[in-house]
């Protein structure tokens, strides 16, 4: 079977899960495949634009592994592992563009661009003028840079602060509480 | 009825069929160029000096919420303007990532505050995508009413508090009063007024209790009539007229540019309903009608909100007529608690208690985006399991947010008075915009 989108710029795979069609294209020719998607292909709304960080992926290893290196975790919920080992990732990141072609019959697609720490990803604002914001918000919680984005800047988060929270290396509870005994 | 209804230029029907019925508003496009979210200053204003920069929040009584607004003024005209936010953050995602699924529904209905059961029902159902499971008719059925009322209960807060900033203050008491009907419906159902976690995994929490059916039918049947008092209340209220039509315009090419839905999209001529165009839960088996308005203004989008309340009422009067008999939840005892009178009589129902209770049920490996279609518009939740018992990742598409991103297209050549009235129909909760 031939994928519907194997003509695009830098395409790499597509697959079919949920009834979900991802479309997975090479980061550096990302710009070229939003173009074509949205005048060629009729995507012409951008739902949303996001990340996920798949630092550790799959490394609890499977059932029968009890509790961690230190000792039986039994307070720790799911630390049994999993029923099977997930599929490995090809890099760390993943920036996921919803896509949604806004007529009678509607179609939606998820273009995917994987990327490591570091490595810019080209903004889609000259596309679907939306992923402004979007793009801002994934550059202040996951920490990847769109290149050619007019305004990235911090959206969420304080201007001065450090890290990306959303990463998985990023810790919960972990900054600075302000006035506490270990000033 | 609501089809009754027509747009100020009296000559179109709210509801019809084809997908762009936008008029045109204003040549070409008028999203900022190069930073389609910021209005810059002209340099050659900013020499004369004569330009005034105001910072409008993030703590101000028309800002429905903790928006800020950084407006610069030529006079009365915006020239400039800039919206900050983040005041609200709260790190619902990172949070979600460290619960367990059943204990992560709770998390969704704060983040919209207005909108919760949506929210709630968003998350639920991207999870049973991953697991494959489809809860039982009456779940379903119950879902979709109760999402309407939350829709109503959403669109009532929003016409209190415009016609509160707009200056008109008996409509918040006429809104607030309906609003608390529907909070005592979800006490009824629920036990809880607010952030109500009724939604379970593969159904409800609880059955519908008795009285439910009689106590929901008076409410809708009142509740039309009291949108024709609101619109008798406004639409033929000279200062709110001035103050809405043809003021915060977007065309349709605009809003699809910058992402809009929901009552922003319609407001602007786009026939566009996730619940009519890309069904889920009963909508296909229901009849009920999509307003779409094609003057892009304030007023408009005051005429869609209107116009959907009477809507959902008829949707809530079918849901109530349709409701069939049954369970309210899966019988999967991988994924849903056993009734609790089992506990002291079956072992095995004991082990299953403990095991979801403790460690919580397996989603398997996967991702996917479900949209809703929320009192503001697409809703969409993404969710990435990695088989485990949490979700390795949960984002939320907000509406909110996407519809701020229109405030410096809406406000192009406004006057300052003209803001407040923007800011409030783009209607953003700032919990939903700021996660």
């Amino acid at each position: 079977m031939t994928s519907a989108f194997a003509g695009l710029p830098g395409f790499v795979e597509e697959k079919e899960g949920h009834g979900e069609t991802t479309v997975i294209v090479e980061r550096e020719r990302l710009l070229e495949a939003a173009r074509q998607l949205r005048d060629a292909e009729g995507f012409n709304f951008l739902a949303d634009v996001t990340s996920a960080d798949y630092l550790g992926w799959g490394e609890k290893g499977v059932s029968g592994y009890w509790g961690n290196a230190g000792g039986r975790d039994t307070n720790s919920p799911g630390s049994w592992g999993f029923a099977s080992v997930p599929e490995p990732k090809s890099r760390r990141f993943a920036v996921s563009y919803h896509l949604l072609a806004l007529r009678s019959e509607p179609k939606r697609v998820r273009l995917q661009v994987w990327c490591e720490d570091g490595d810019p990803v080209p903004s889609v604002v000259p596309v679907w003028p939306t992923a402004d914001w979007h793009e801002r918000e994934v550059y202040d919680l996951m920490g990847i840079v769109f290149d050619g984005h007019p305004n990235l800047v911090r959206i969420l988060m304080p201007e001065d602060w450090a890290g990306h929270p959303l990463r998985k290396d990023y810790p919960i509870g972990g900054e600075p509480v302000r006035f506490s005994d270990e000033d | 009825m609501a089809t009754t209804a027509t747009s100020p230029s009296g000559t179109r029907s709210p509801f019809s069929t084809d997908l762009s019925s936008g008029r045109l508003l204003y040549e070409g496009s008028r999203i900022p160029q190069p930073i389609p979210t910021i209005l810059l200053v002209p340099p050659e204003l900013e020499e004369t000096g004569d330009v005034l920069t105001v910072n409008f929040g993030p703590n101000h009584p028309s800002t429905h919420g903790v928006l800020r607004l950084v407006v610069s003024l030529d006079g009365e005209t915006v020239v400039g303007l800039r919206a900050v936010i983040g005041y609200l953050h709260t790190g619902f995602e990172k949070n979600m990532e460290q619960k367990t699924y059943w204990k992560a529904i709770t998390y969704p209905a704060r983040m919209d505050y207005l909108n919760f059961q949506q929210n709630e029902l968003c998350f639920v159902m991207a999870i049973e995508k991953l697991l494959g499971i489809e809860p039982p008719p009456k779940a379903v059925w119950m879902r979709t009413l109760l999402a309407e009322l939350t829709r109503i209960h959403s669109h009532l807060v929003w016409l209190g508090t415009t016609g509160l900033e707009l200056g008109a203050i008996s409509i918040f008491w006429y809104a607030f009063r309906e609003r608390d009907l529907v909070l005592d419906l979800f006490e009824m159902v629920t036990g809880v007024r607010m952030h109500t976690r009724y939604f379970q995994t593969g159904g409800l929490a609880e059955d519908i209790p008795l009285g439910f059916d009689a106590e929901c039918r008076r409410f809708i049947d009142v509740m039309p009539k009291r949108v024709d008092e609101y619109e008798a209340l406004f639409d033929n209220n000279v200062i709110f007229l001035e103050r809405t039509r043809g003021v915060g315009l977007l065309s349709a090419e605009d809003a699809i540019a910058l992402g809009q839905s929901g009552p922003m999209l319609r407001a602007s001529g786009v026939n566009w309903d996730l619940r009519r165009n890309e069904p889920y839960l009963v909508y296909p088996e229901l009849d009920f009608d999509v307003p779409v308005y094609p003057d892009g203004d304030v007023y408009a989008r005051y005429k869609i909100h209107m116009d959907e309340i009477r809507q959902s009422s008829r949707i809530i009067r079918q849901c109530l007529d349709g409701m069939p008999e049954g369970p309210w939840i899966l019988d999967d005892r991988k994924i849903v608690l056993p009734p609790r009178d089992e506990l002291h009589t079956s072992m095995e129902s004991l082990i299953h208690h403990f095991k979801l209770v403790t460690e919580g049920y397996r989603v398997p490996e996967g991702e996917v985006y479900v949209p809703i279609e929320s009192a503001r518009g697409e809703l969409g939740c993404y969710l990435v399991s990695d088989g485990g018992p949490r979700p390795w990742r949960v984002h939320f598409r907000a509406p909110s947010l996407v519809a701020l991103e229109a405030t410096a297209t809406c406000l192009q050549q406004s006057l300052i008075a003209d803001l407040i009235a923007v800011a409030a129909s783009l209607d953003p909760v700032m919990g939903d915009v700021d996660r």
